[in-house]
């Protein structure tokens, strides 16, 4: 198969501007800035069925579509790498391996929709990739590719790095924006939607760094070639994140559709230890859990979707069978109760609840009532909230309770574990 | 001050980056930092403190001149991390969000760090160092002594 996106991540000094330009670099800038106009550009990337790469999926193309054109307000691209979904760490090496691509594609967005000013949101851990992203932004500006009249041509961009400062909710796209303007990560109500009222009261569009970065391939090949890369309505490849417990974590470029038993076994190396496959998080800590019956499913949005889970923001993290599913639940619910903005009481409490019931369950201290009561708690987060990430609570955590209910039986009727655990003796819940 | 807001279409959205700086030149946003930003960006002092309070690698606290902010989600537990959690407590006496009383090394746990391919992972100061076993992080210890 043909990488795309990761191409370039073994070139030395991929992330400096004259190795890009060596490799064709901003050839797919300069053609559409001189020879397409801003709706061809729009149209190419409809065609390439580009999906959303940060975790909804939603096709990108249709996304810039919303932007109202005959809107007096200036608009914004605002680029989000708050990369925090467990698993995930595709938009890190894009950051420092390939920075211009990343440009690159801020510019063909910008130009489709008319576009002066883009912010990049990176997550403030992120500290050497927000250095050579704002290094690659300063070549970029000497040399004429960012700034007034990019390349030759009569349109000006600037680009300017945010750095986020460590919460996990500022990656959902409305905190996001609430953060990016100074203030606490609190998710907006929608509608109206960030297409019209974004950045600043403005229409804005939010893309996932790597989306961005597919773009300049699409304007380059065309969105046909790009299209016929995945599979139905799932364009191109994805930079897949493996980790947990297979042989070769790291990440994967491969097409969207792959199944994910070929994704562990022929591309990560199988299982550790010869061990056996037990359970598989999909895309990102959000999703619900996989069994290891369920791997035969075919790795883009809509298979996913199907199959009960989502695609996400493709973080597949691996589970052998010395893993005790009721503490993966318990390590998902602290993280959900953790990372809770606080803002909607279902989501705020819930989330704490949830994790107290299933943290005495972990420590024998189960009782028959929980497993009645915890279907019901984990149910009434999602739906009810602000953002999404009530959904993720009942997605994910409601997946673990659902199918390995026998060990959440056997804790509370054995005050035990029955499955050996290796790796994680010490627990500091 | 200026050349950070200069950036911004909206006065308001230099706080965290202006946050950033003070925290980066003084180790801490301290009160009267807190007020001068307030005062500067026209905001009230309460919203500088709320958003201090929200974010968590912002401070008010100092921290040690070694800070470790160790991963404990999924595939780092997965992998031992909370077993290099507990190590560090033991080695440096300290739990999280604790200084040691020389000031040389302080830790905190933290949810995903988006390196789960070097779990178990940690952050220390700036840089991010996988694979963790208790001779690393030993090492590391020792260099900062």
């Amino acid at each position: 198969m043909e990488l795309v996106t990761t191409k370039r991540f073994n070139t030395p000094n991929s992330h400096k501007l004259d190795t890009y330009l060596a490799d064709g670099g901003y050839g797919a800038a300069r053609k559409a800035l001189t020879t397409m106009t801003p709706a061809q550009v729009m149209e190419e990337v409809k065609k390439s069925n580009l999906r959303g790469l940060g975790g909804a999926g939603f096709p990108a193309g249709m996304k810039w579509g919303f932007i109202p054109q005959n809107n007096p307000k200036p608009k914004y691209l605002v680029v989000n790498g708050d990369e925090g979904e467990p698993g995930t760490f595709k938009d890190k090496y894009i950051l420092e391996k390939d920075p211009h691509a990343l440009l690159e594609g801020i510019i063909l967005c910008c130009y489709a929709v008319g576009i002066h000013k883009a912010y990049v949101y990176i997550r403030g851990e992120y500290i050497q990739q927000i250095r050579i992203l704002q290094g690659a932004i300063e070549e970029a500006n000497q040399r004429g590719f960012l700034g007034k009249g990019i390349m030759g041509t009569g349109f000006d961009l600037e680009v300017v790095v945010h750095r986020g400062a460590g919460a996990y909710i500022c990656g959902e796209e409305s905190a996001l924006l609430e953060s990016l303007e100074g203030k606490k990560g609190y998710p907006r109500l929608k509608p109206p939607f960030p297409a019209v009222v974004g950045l600043f009261g403005c229409p804005t569009v939010i893309n996932n760094v790597e989306t961005l970065a597919c773009v300049p391939h699409v304007i380059a090949k065309g969105g046909e070639w790009y299209a016929k890369l995945g599979c139905e309505r799932n364009g191109g490849n994805r930079i897949f994140c493996v980790s947990g417990h297979v042989n070769k974590p790291g990440i994967y470029e491969l097409p969207l559709g792959i199944p994910l038993r070929e994704m562990i076994e022929q591309h990560a190396g199988g299982i550790r230890n010869g061990n056996q496959l037990k359970a598989v998080i999909p895309g990102g800590i959000s999703s619900a859990i996989l069994t290891a019956a369920e791997v035969d499913v075919k790795m883009d949005f809509d298979s996913l979707k199907a199959a009960g889970t989502m695609g996400g923001s493709g973080g597949v993290i691996v589970m052998d069978d010395t893993t005790c599913m009721v503490w993966t639940a318990l390590v998902a619910a602290r993280f959900f109760a953790h990372e809770s903005c606080g803002q909607c009481s279902p989501c705020r409490e819930g989330s704490g609840w949830i994790y107290r019931i299933l943290r005495r369950i972990y420590h024998g201290e189960g009782r028959e009532q929980d497993l009645k009561n915890l279907p019901g708690i984990v149910g009434n987060v999602g739906g009810n909230t602000i953002c999404a990430f009530g959904d993720a609570v009942t997605m994910s955590v409601g997946s673990y309770v659902q199918k390995f209910r026998s060990e959440f039986e056997y804790h509370i009727r054995e005050k035990k574990c029955d499955v050996k655990r290796e790796n994680y003796a010490q627990t500091n819940h | 001050m200026d050349p950070i807001v200069a950036k911004y279409d909206k006065k308001q959205a230099a706080l965290l980056p202006v946050l950033h700086a003070i925290q980066e030149k003084e180790g801490i946003i301290s009160q009267e930092s807190e007020k001068a930003v307030a005062d500067y960006l026209g905001i009230p002092v309460v919203h500088v403190r709320e958003v201090i309070s929200f974010y968590h690698l912002l401070r008010r606290k100092p921290q040690g001149k070694c800070h470790f902010a160790v991963c404990q989600t999924t595939s780092c537990a997965l992998l031992g991390g909370e077993e290099m959690i507990e190590y560090l407590k033991q080695k440096l006496g300290i739990q999280p969000g604790e200084t040691t009383p020389d000031g040389k090394f302080s830790f905190s746990v933290v949810e995903c760090l988006g390196a789960c391919e070097i779990a178990p992972m940690m952050q220390c100061n700036e840089d991010y160092v996988g694979q963790l076993t208790k001779e690393k992080i030993n090492e590391i210890i020792k260099e900062y002594q």
